[in-house]
C-alpha cells in the first residue's frame, strides 16, 4: 500500500517536471539501450562469424601428411613435398564403416593448371577429388552431374566446372558435353555447380575450380601418386575427437608407426577456430559492454543529482511527512523507490530502444545479404531491468538517507 | 502523581547553535497540562512560543530539562517512538497550512493513516478521512486539489488532517495567522468545539484577541514564563466573539 503510493507519488512528481525528468532518465535510457544492443548485436555478430566458419565445414577432419602442429602451418606452406598420404590410406580410413563416427571421406589432390576452350583460356585451380568431394563439401550441382565413384579410379577423362570458370570459358554456351583442354589431355565436361562464396577446399574458392576425378588429375596432369589431403565429416561435431583417434590408429597402423611422436600425418579440425573465434568475440562484447556500462554510471549520477534537486526541493514537505509519522526509514524508502522508478523508467524505454536498434541493424545487414539473426535476448532484457533496479538503488541511496536526516521542526521552518 | 497530567515539563531548556553563536531559546520553563484542556502560549514573534510546541509536540529534543509525556520521561525515547507518538498522539494546525501541492483534499487528510502502525484497510480509511472532513464541513471538497481552495479552506483540510488519526492533543501554530477574519472565526469555533468534545488543545500565538478563546494563558517572554493565568471570560467564537 505504502510503496503503491510511493510510486504514484514519485510518477506524479516526475509529469509535474516532464523536460527535467526526460532529461535525467536520458543516461539511463542510452546506457540500458547500448547493453541490450551490444547483447543482441554481439551474438548476432558473433554467430554470423562463427556461421561462416561452420560453413566451410564444421565437423570436417583434415589429414594433412607430415607432422606439424595442431594450430602451426601444414608442412607444404613451407615447400615441404611428402609424399606419404595415400589414395590406399583413404581407402582404409573409410573401408567398410570402419569409423563410425564419419559419413565420408575424399581425397584431394590440388594445383593450378591452364585450361582452354576453343580460344578461351583460363589459369584456374585444377583439384583432383573422389566422388564424395560432393558429400563432404555439401556441394551442390547446377547442371549436368559429379562424377562417380568408379569414375575416380579409372582415368576417365571427365570433368567438373566451378561456376566462374564455366562462365569465363564458355560465356553463354552450354558446357555440358563439350571438351575442355588441360596439358594435352582432353576432358568432357559432364557438371557445372552451383556457385557457392565460401567453402570447399581449394587454392582459389570452388568457384574458379576445375574437378577432376582424382586418378585422372594424379596420373595425366601432375604426375604423382600421393594425396595433398583428405577430408572427412564427422556425423556430428561432438564426434570429431573420437573419430580423431580412430583416424590416427589406422595411419599408424598403416604407415607402421609406434610412437605417436613421429607421426607422419597430423589432423586437423575446425572446433578449435571457433573456440577461438568465440573467445575474441567475448573480449570485444565485454569491452563493449564496459563503454555500455560507463554510459549507466553516468545516467546514475544524473539521477544522483536529480534525486539530490528534489530533495532539498522539498525539505518542507519531508518536514510535514514526519510531523504527521513519518519514521526516517518511511521518508528513505520513500525517496529510494522514487530514484528506482525513474530508473526503471529510463530502464524500459532502454530496453525498448536497444531493441528498435538492434531490429534496424538487423534489417540493414539482412539486406546487404547477409544471414544475420534477429536474436531478442531475454537475458539482455533481464540485465537490463536489474541494471536500472541497480542504478536507481545506488544513486539513490544518499539522497534518500539524506532526506530522511532532515529535522522535521527546521524542516517547516525552511522557506 | 504525573499520571494527572498529559504534559509535565520541568526546567525545560533549548539552545540552538547556529553557526557558532548560541541562542537560548527556551530557558527553564515549568508548567503542566491537564487533558481537556484549551490553553495559549502567547508571546512575541523569537519569545520562544514555537519551539516549546516543537518540543511537546515531539519535534525537537529539548537540551536541558525534563518533558513528561503520560508520566513517561521523553528523553527515553527514540527516534521512531516520537514519529509515533507524533502520528498517534499528536494533530498539527500550522500558520502555513502545509498541505501538499498536486494532491488532494482526501490524500492530504489521509497521511497520517498511511503512516500509522495500525494497518487498516482502504475502506476504513476511507470512513477515517470521511469522518474527519465532516467535523470540519470539508467533505463536499474531497476530491478538490489543495491548489483549489481557499485559505480557510485549507486550513480546515489541516485541521481535518491533524483529527484523523483520532490524536490525544492538538497544537495550533498561529493557525489564524494567514486567514481573513471570517475564516479565522471558523478556524477558532472548530478548536473550541474540539476543545468541548474532550480534546486537548494547545494554540500558538502572538495576538491577545486570539488567545483569548482558550481557557488559560501562558506567556511567554525570553524563552521564559511570564505569566500563567486563567482565561476570566474566554471569547466564544461561536458567538458574539471577534478575532481581530
Amino acid at each position: 500500500m505504502r510503496f503503491l503510493i510511493s510510486i504514484k507519488i514519485s510518477i506524479r512528481n516526475l509529469l509535474s517536471s516532464k523536460l527535467r525528468s526526460f532529461l535525467t532518465i536520458l543516461g539511463i535510457i542510452i546506457g540500458v539501450a547500448a547493453v541490450v544492443v551490444i547483447f543482441a548485436i554481439g551474438r548476432s555478430a558473433q554467430k554470423l562469424i562463427v556461421d561462416q566458419i561452420q560453413g566451410i565445414g564444421s565437423n570436417l577432419i583434415a589429414v594433412i601428411p607430415g607432422d606439424s602442429q595442431e594450430d602451426g602451418p601444414p608442412p607444404i606452406a613451407f615447400g615441404i613435398l611428402i609424399k606419404t598420404l595415400t589414395y590406399e590410406d583413404l581407402e582404409a580410413l573409410r573401408h567398410k564403416n570402419r569409423i563410425s563416427e564419419i559419413e565420408s571421406a575424399a581425397g584431394y589432390v590440388i594445383g593450378t593448371k591452364t585450361v582452354t576452350f576453343l580460344k578461351n583460356e583460363a589459369t584456374v585451380s585444377v583439384d583432383g577429388v573422389t566422388a564424395s568431394y560432393k558429400d563432404v563439401e555439401n556441394v551442390e550441382v547446377e547442371k549436368g552431374r559429379f562424377f562417380n565413384r568408379n569414375e575416380e579410379r579409372n582415368l576417365s577423362k571427365i570433368a567438373v566446372l566451378g561456376s566462374s570458370v564455366a562462365k569465363d570459358l564458355f560465356g553463354d554456351v552450354n558446357p555440358l558435353g563439350r571438351k575442355i583442354k588441360i596439358k594435352n589431355h582432353k576432358f568432357e565436361v559432364v557438371g557445372v555447380l552451383k556457385p557457392r562464396s565460401a567453402g570447399g577446399f581449394t587454392s582459389s574458392g570452388q568457384d574458379e575450380t576445375v574437378f577432376l576425378p582424382l586418378k585422372s588429375a594424379q596420373k595425366l596432369v601432375y604426375g604423382i601418386d600421393h594425396l595433398f589431403v583428405i577430408r572427412m565429416k564427422a556425423k556430428d561435431p561432438a564426434l570429431i575427437k573420437p573419430a580423431k583417434q580412430k583416424i590416427s590408429q589406422i595411419l599408424r597402423q598403416r604407415h607402421d608407426i609406434k610412437d605417436p611422436a613421429k607421426d607422419d600425418f597430423s589432423l586437423r579440425d575446425q572446433a578449435s577456430v571457433i573456440g577461438l573465434v568465440t573467445d575474441v568475440t567475448d573480449v570485444i562484447r565485454y569491452f563493449l559492454l564496459v563503454v555500455g556500462s560507463l554510459s549507466l554510471l553516468v545516467g546514475g549520477v544524473g539521477i544522483m543529482n536529480i534525486m539530490l534537486i528534489a530533495v532539498s526541493q522539498r525539505v518542507r514537505e519531508v518536514g510535514l511527512r514526519k510531523a504527521l509519522g513519518a519514521r526516517n526509514i518511511d521518508i528513505a524508502s520513500q525517496f529510494l523507490v522514487e530514484s528506482v522508478t525513474v530508473s526503471l523508467i529510463g530502464g524500459v524505454a532502454g530496453i525498448i530502444l536497444g531493441l528498435l536498434i538492434s531490429l534496424i541493424v538487423y534489417l540493414i545487414i539482412n539486406a546487404l545479404g547477409y544471414d544475420w539473426s534477429f536474436n531478442i535476448s531475454f537475458t539482455s532484457i533481464g540485465v537490463g531491468f536489474l541494471i536500472s533496479i541497480g542504478v536507481g538503488v545506488i544513486f539513490g541511496m544518499y539522497p534518500a538517507k539524506k532526506a530522511s536526516r532532515i529535522s522535521p521542526m527546521e524542516a517547516l521552518r525552511y522557506e | 502523581m504525573k499520571k494527572d497530567y498529559l504534559i509535565e515539563v520541568k526546567k525545560l531548556e533549548k539552545t540552538f547553535y547556529t553557526g557558532g553563536v548560541e541562542t537560548r531559546a527556551v530557558r527553564g520553563v515549568d508548567f503542566k497540562i491537564k487533558k481537556g484542556e484549551f490553553l495559549t502560549i502567547m508571546g512575541p514573534s523569537g519569545s520562544g512560543k514555537s519551539t516549546i510546541m516543537q518540543i511537546l509536540g515531539f519535534l525537537d529534543r529539548p537540551t536541558g530539562g525534563n518533558y513528561y509525556f503520560k508520566g513517561q520521561n521523553s528523553k527515553k525515547f527514540s527516534d521512531d517512538k516520537l514519529a509515533r507518538l507524533r502520528n498517534r498522539e499528536v494533530g498539527f494546525i500550522f500558520q502555513t497550512f502545509n498541505l501538499l501541492s498536486r494532491t488532494t483534499v482526501f490524500e492530504n487528510v489521509e497521511l497520517p493513516l498511511l503512516y500509522s502502525a495500525q494497518k487498516r484497510n482502504k475502506k476504513q480509511i476511507e470512513k477515517m478521512v470521511e469522518k474527519a472532513l465532516k467535523k470540519v464541513s470539508m467533505n463536499y471538497r474531497s476530491a478538490y486539489f489543495s491548489n483549489q481552495l481557499s485559505g480557510g479552506e485549507k486550513q480546515r483540510a489541516a485541521i481535518a488532517r491533524a483529527l484523523v488519526n483520532e490524536p490525544e492533543i492538538i497544537f495550533a501554530d498561529e493557525p489564524t495567522g494567514n486567514l481573513d477574519s471570517k475564516s479565522g472565526k471558523q478556524v477558532m469555533k472548530i478548536l473550541q468545539d474540539l476543545n468541548r468534545q474532550g480534546k486537548t488543545v494547545v494554540l500558538i500565538t502572538h495576538e491577545t484577541k486570539t488567545a483569548r478563546h482558550a481557557k488559560r494563558i501562558i506567556k511567554i517572554i525570553d524563552g521564559k514564563i511570564q505569566d500563567d493565568y486563567p482565561v476570566k471570560k474566554s471569547i466564544d467564537a461561536n458567538g458574539k466573539g471577534d478575532l481581530k
